[in-house]
């Protein structure tokens, strides 16, 4: 912000009576005219759209009707919106702690190990490749029966696996497959914020006796508390936006054990061409998302460290 | 050695096996579809733990590339599918590499504005830029759906030489990334107010106009993160699937993603065909990694780099 007062001081000491210099706006605004007209096509007109749609029953090929709350109200009731909430918390309380507690653990490690650019490029290979295909592999390494996970472990004399084709198993497995996918690229975020803490607190704490988990749990983690308030949050949004590996691997079954929230907007909008019930479930997922970031920010005070 | 050093160095120790174990879980698995990709199709019930293809055999590659007829393929035990792995790999590739170059670009000037010319407005719009940021795509897929899909049918109507033409349907593939992402203007941004201004101004008292010193001395110097955010933007859209799968599941713009999830939902229920689907999957896992070898340093870095705002 001190460079844009320093800037209003220093410019346009010709013409100190008007505060633009047409010239400069002008052209500004032709800068900016192609990212305006994405994001008044794109976002903004889709956005207000998006609500008015709500307020219809519209099924694409006839004119909407008018029917003003009614999808809100249909969705207070409906049961496969709640289950869809359900199995999105569901899947959401599988990830998320996994994967922070496993990217912590990675990242930590990394700091003290090696600085090595190879094991950093290798850890997020995963991450590169597209949802699609991590989900294919994994149909394949989860396939009950003659995948490679199943195979070994009845080759160790336990019972065989489910997974995703199992009521209780597939939201667990589908967990499991975006923690491959993700861990290593949040562990790099974790590691990059590990870096900003100066090393001689360390010692300084070893000097006073402290033990390394305890140095670890009442520095380490205090400090980084921006960081991991940044990739909670990311990685929680992402995480209620599941859809991809979903459609790949159970398209929502079985008996609906995996109809995710988007899982259940898809196929209310482009199967059953109910388009005013589906950005109503579009809508809530909005403002769902709004609410639990604003919680995790009054939560985790993310503007400040401790120290 | 005091006994101490000699914990630390178990405790050393102990690190690095679990890092090894932690990098082959990430690993193994790509093995594992080249692996099967290569097994012959009949023998996939055999050795199922087996490391090492079992039969080893180009054919399953071959049969997805539609380079054997069907007759053969259904002899060697496949659906008879292929996934026309070309052409699909072509449109991932023009699909991506539109919107990498238009958004980067756009994006690059809109931040450029924000970031160095005052203009009436400029705090409001950059605000509505950013909040955008915050609205899950589903909420505008439908509204945005509708509309592609609109105009599609209307030009269509207008001109028989565009209705379902390549460059109609990539034309609503690549709509909505087009122009920018509220995520490219606010890293570019963010870029250029760290930017040393003296150069620019330097440039401005020597009689450059705007346009001069942005093209001559802001680009020049951005370089590393305009190529970063290229990067970025080029990996997701090479992974973008429920976008092309909405306006794009015509085979003649289909992209791999949509691809390969219809070549597994056309197979066979109980058996599918494991060799060819992991033959498919090798073959859209290459491009990626190929690209990578060669960007990994930037793909990090700009990690890194989006950790700190």
């Amino acid at each position: 912000m001190a460079s844009q007062a320093e800037s209003l001081n220093s410019g346009n000491t010709s013409r100190p009576k008007s505060r633009w210099n047409s010239t400069e706006t002008l052209v500004a605004f032709l800068f900016l005219l192609p990212s305006l007209i994405g994001f008044i096509m794109f976002y903004a007109v889709p956005a207000v759209r998006g609500f008015w749609i709500s307020l219809t029953d519209w099924d694409l090929l006839t004119d909407p009707t008018w029917v003003g709350l009614e999808n809100y109200q249909k969705l207070i009731g409906d049961r496969e919106f709640r289950n869809s909430l359900w199995v999105t918390l569901r899947y959401v309380l599988w990830n998320i702690p996994l994967q922070t507690a496993i990217a912590v653990v990675i990242a930590v490690m990394m700091d003290r190990l090696t600085k090595s650019m190879v094991v950093r490029a290798l850890l997020i290979v995963p991450w590169l490749m597209p949802n699609v295909i991590v989900a294919m592999l994994w149909l394949w390494l989860m396939d009950p029966g003659l995948g490679l996970l199943n195979q070994v472990w009845e080759g160790m004399g336990f019972e065989g696996w489910g997974f995703l084709g199992n009521v209780d198993q597939a939201i667990p497995s589908i967990a499991v497959i975006n923690i491959w996918r993700h861990v290593g690229y949040t562990a790099l975020l974790i590691f990059a914020g590990l870096q900003t803490i100066p090393k001689s607190i360390y010692e300084a704490a070893s000097i006073d006796g402290a033990t390394e988990l305890r140095a670890f749990w009442h520095m380490t983690i205090p400090l980084l508390r921006p960081v991991l308030a940044f990739v909670l949050i990311t990685s929680l949004i992402g995480s209620f936006q599941i859809f991809d590996t979903v459609a790949v691997t159970t398209g929502g079954g079985p008996i609906n054990s995996t109809e995710v929230i988007n899982m259940l907007i898809f196929e209310r909008a482009f199967e059953r061409f109910d388009m005013g019930y589906a950005t109503t479930v579009a809508n809530a997922l909005f403002l769902m998302l709004v609410g639990v970031s604003l919680v995790q920010l009054r939560l985790f005070n993310a503007d400040d460290s401790d120290y | 050695m005091t006994p101490q050093n000699n914990s630390f160095n178990a405790g050393r120790i102990a690190m690095w096996v679990l890092m090894i174990i932690i990098l082959f879980l990430t690993l193994f698995p790509f093995w594992w579809v080249l692996r099967t990709a290569l097994t012959t199709q009949g023998m996939i019930f055999d050795s199922t733990t087996s490391l090492w293809p079992v039969g080893f055999t180009w054919e399953n590659f071959a049969r997805v590339l539609g380079l054997v007829d069907t007759s053969e393929a259904l002899a060697s035990g496949g659906s008879g599918q292929s996934i026309n792995f070309f052409r699909f790999l072509m449109n991932s590739f023009v699909f991506s590499t539109i919107i990498t170059v238009f958004q980067v670009s756009f994006s690059t000037m809109a931040a450029y504005a924000f970031a160095r010319l005052k203009f009436p407005g400029r705090d409001t719009i950059f605000l509505l830029y950013v909040s955008a940021l915050m609205v899950p795509g589903i909420v505008t897929l439908i509204p945005n759906f509708v509309m592609i899909r609109g105009i599609g049918q209307w030009l269509g109507n207008m001109s028989e030489v565009l209705d379902g033409s390549y460059g109609l349907l990539m034309g609503q593939m690549v709509a909505p990334y087009f122009f920018m992402t509220p995520f490219a203007v606010f890293f570019l941004r963010q870029f250029f107010l760290g930017l040393n201004k003296e150069v620019e101004e330097a440039a401005r008292i020597d009689g450059a106009n705007y346009w001069g010193v942005f093209w001559n001395v802001a680009l020049p110097m951005s370089r590393p993160p305009i190529v970063t955010l290229g990067i970025i933007t080029f990996i997701n859209s090479w992974n973008e699937y429920l976008w092309p799968l909405v306006v794009g599941r015509d085979e003649s713009v289909r992209v791999l993603t949509v691809a390969l999830n219809i070549f597994r939902s056309q197979q066979p229920s109980g058996v599918p065909d494991w060799t060819g689907l992991m033959a498919g999957t090798a073959l859209a896992i290459l491009p990626v990694l190929l690209i990578y070898m060669f960007v990994s340093r930037q793909v990090i870095d700009s990690i890194q780099f989006t950790g700190f705002k």
